[in-house]
């Protein structure tokens, strides 16, 4: 077998010593020594659907957009309607090219009406702050605030109750997609109650040098409910329950918001930005592939990659898994349009062997429906 | 942690061999490394598998990974109970969670197989490097 490759140099969060004290197995995730998994991905996915978990994602970057003009610039590289939000709200969007494909999915928040924080993908944050920064003909102040940041994740339905012990902050107060700025044991946080799992939660923006100290206080608050630290390997299994996209695989730089049914980010009517003209053609026309939803019925997990068989129409899959809650055999795929609807059964390609399938609705897993 | 009646390979299986019998499955390391095992694919009784050639699969929630015959021979039992518990892999990798046993055809083919303390020494110099 095949286990383990040898680390190049990698970025580190602030958190690394924690992790690697705590038995975290590391990996390198585009360049981070990240935690995969601490107890185990199935564990640490049940907790955060039954109980509360944390997760390190500060290797999440940061881009700050500041001056008079700052919304300007926001509106022109992004597809959602940013001059909707009011301050302490937040929303998820996408900076596109001209071809109406992602550069990056990221979300937006408006500390200001002349201050956004932009948080973007730990693996496009150089490509997203050049990008932003090539685009910025509005004389908007643009800086990667990535290094006065860490971020942790508390996810789950005892999260209110974990994260609560921590703050005087009223956590119940805080809609879904809104923050505030307070404190979480003394230390000044953005509390933002957004997430990557499908369930509630919030993730914090704490200066780096307090991350420690607060990973520790979060997982002695959270003990009572049987807290779990968590690796990116929980993180992918439950956003893909959730069908929540994940750049490289979902969308990229040669996929639409339309095409990964994300047409909802894409607020055709708010004026011009990147992308529009080509999204408004595809809008018009209607999109030729798009992302669709499987669950295996034969025995065999669809994997990143595998080819997707539909008669003579082919796509492949995006991303597939096991889902621990679930307990199916899941997986998201780019499919021709014609050539499936719910119920359908498709054939995936599992090394020379073909494994049926059904396509299915998306998301596979929703909380209310729990 | 690592019997040692088994004799071990650099990709992280062991063999048990009894007569010319040879019971074949995967290390703690690997299992370890591998986190939770959720699927087995493992070749029929009376296939042949072929000495450093690929025999079957194990996946875990977040790879596929293959795994290597140590000798080759004929394929005389295969583990069913692993298709409905696959997880034996990660509970009892040198006993329960054993995968296929092989009717041995050349008995040099185990000479360069590892005892235990190489195995050892073998993974914490891995270990090292990583």
């Amino acid at each position: 077998m095949n286990v383990s490759a040898p680390l190049a140099t990698l970025r580190k969060t602030a958190l690394n010593d924690v992790h690697r004290q705590s038995g975290a197995r590391m990996v390198d995730f585009s360049g981070w020594d990240m935690p995969v998994e601490y107890s185990g991905i199935i564990d640490e996915h049940l907790a955060v659907r039954r109980s509360v978990g944390l997760f390190d994602v500060s290797h999440l970057g940061e881009v700050e957009v500041r001056s008079p003009h700052a919304l300007e610039l926001v509106e022109h590289v992004t597809s959602n309607h940013a001059a909707r939000l009011q301050d302490g709200q937040a929303h998820y969007s996408a900076l596109l090219y001209p071809s109406g494909t992602f550069v990056d999915d990221i979300l937006v928040y408006r500390l200001a009406v002349d201050h956004y924080l932009l948080c973007v993908n730990a693996s496009n944050q150089e490509k997203d702050y050049d990008w932003i920064v090539s685009e910025n003909s509005f004389d908007a102040e643009v800086e990667c605030t990535s290094d006065r940041y860490a971020q942790l994740a508390i996810q789950g339905p005892r999260a209110v109750e974990t994260l609560g012990k921590l703050t005087g902050t009223d956590l119940t107060a805080i809609r879904g997609y809104w923050f505030v700025h307070g404190e979480v044991l003394g230390a000044p946080a953005i509390i933002s109650r957004t997430g990557y799992t499908g369930e509630d939660g919030f993730e914090i923006y704490v200066p780096p040098e307090e991350g420690d100290r607060l990973w520790k206080a979060i997982l002695e608050a959270g003990r009572e409910f049987g807290i779990l630290p968590c690796g990116l390997g929980a993180r992918n299994t439950l956003r893909l329950e959730s069908a929540m996209s994940l750049y490289g695989h979902e969308i990229d730089d040669s996929i639409t918001p339309y095409e990964a049914r994300l047409g909802w980010i894409v607020k055709l009517d708010k004026g011009d930005f990147i992308g529009r003209d080509a999204l408004v053609k595809q809008h018009a026309e209607g999109v030729e592939r798009r992302l669709v939803g499987l669950e295996m019925r034969g025995r065999g997990i669809a994997r990143d990659g595998y080819t997707v068989h539909r008669g003579e129409a082919q796509g492949w899959v995006t991303s597939g898994s096991p889902a621990p809650f679930l307990q199916q055999n899941i997986a998201i795929c780019m499919l021709p349009v014609a050539a499936h609807k719910i119920g359908d059964t498709v054939e995936v390609e599992v090394r020379q062997r073909r494994v049926k399938a059904e396509v299915v609705k998306l998301p596979f897993y929703s909380r209310k429906q729990k | 942690m690592y019997p040692q009646e088994l004799r071990y390979t650099k990709e992280h299986e062991w063999v048990r061999v009894d007569g010319d019998t040879a019971t074949v499955g995967i290390t703690d390391h690997a299992q370890d490394q591998l986190g939770d095992i959720v699927f087995v694919e493992l070749p029929k009784a009376g296939a042949r598998v072929q000495s450093m050639q690929s025999f079957g699969t194990v996946e875990s929630v977040k790879a596929v990974s293959d795994i290597y015959a140590p000798m080759s021979g004929k394929v005389t039992e295969i583990n069913e109970s692993l298709m409905d518990e696959p997880e034996k892999l990660n509970s009892d990798p040198h006993g329960a969670g054993w995968l296929i046993k092989v009717q041995v055809e050349d008995q040099t083919e185990l000479a360069s197989l590892m005892p235990s303390d190489k195995y050892l020494a073998y993974i914490e110099a891995e270990r090292e490097s990583s």
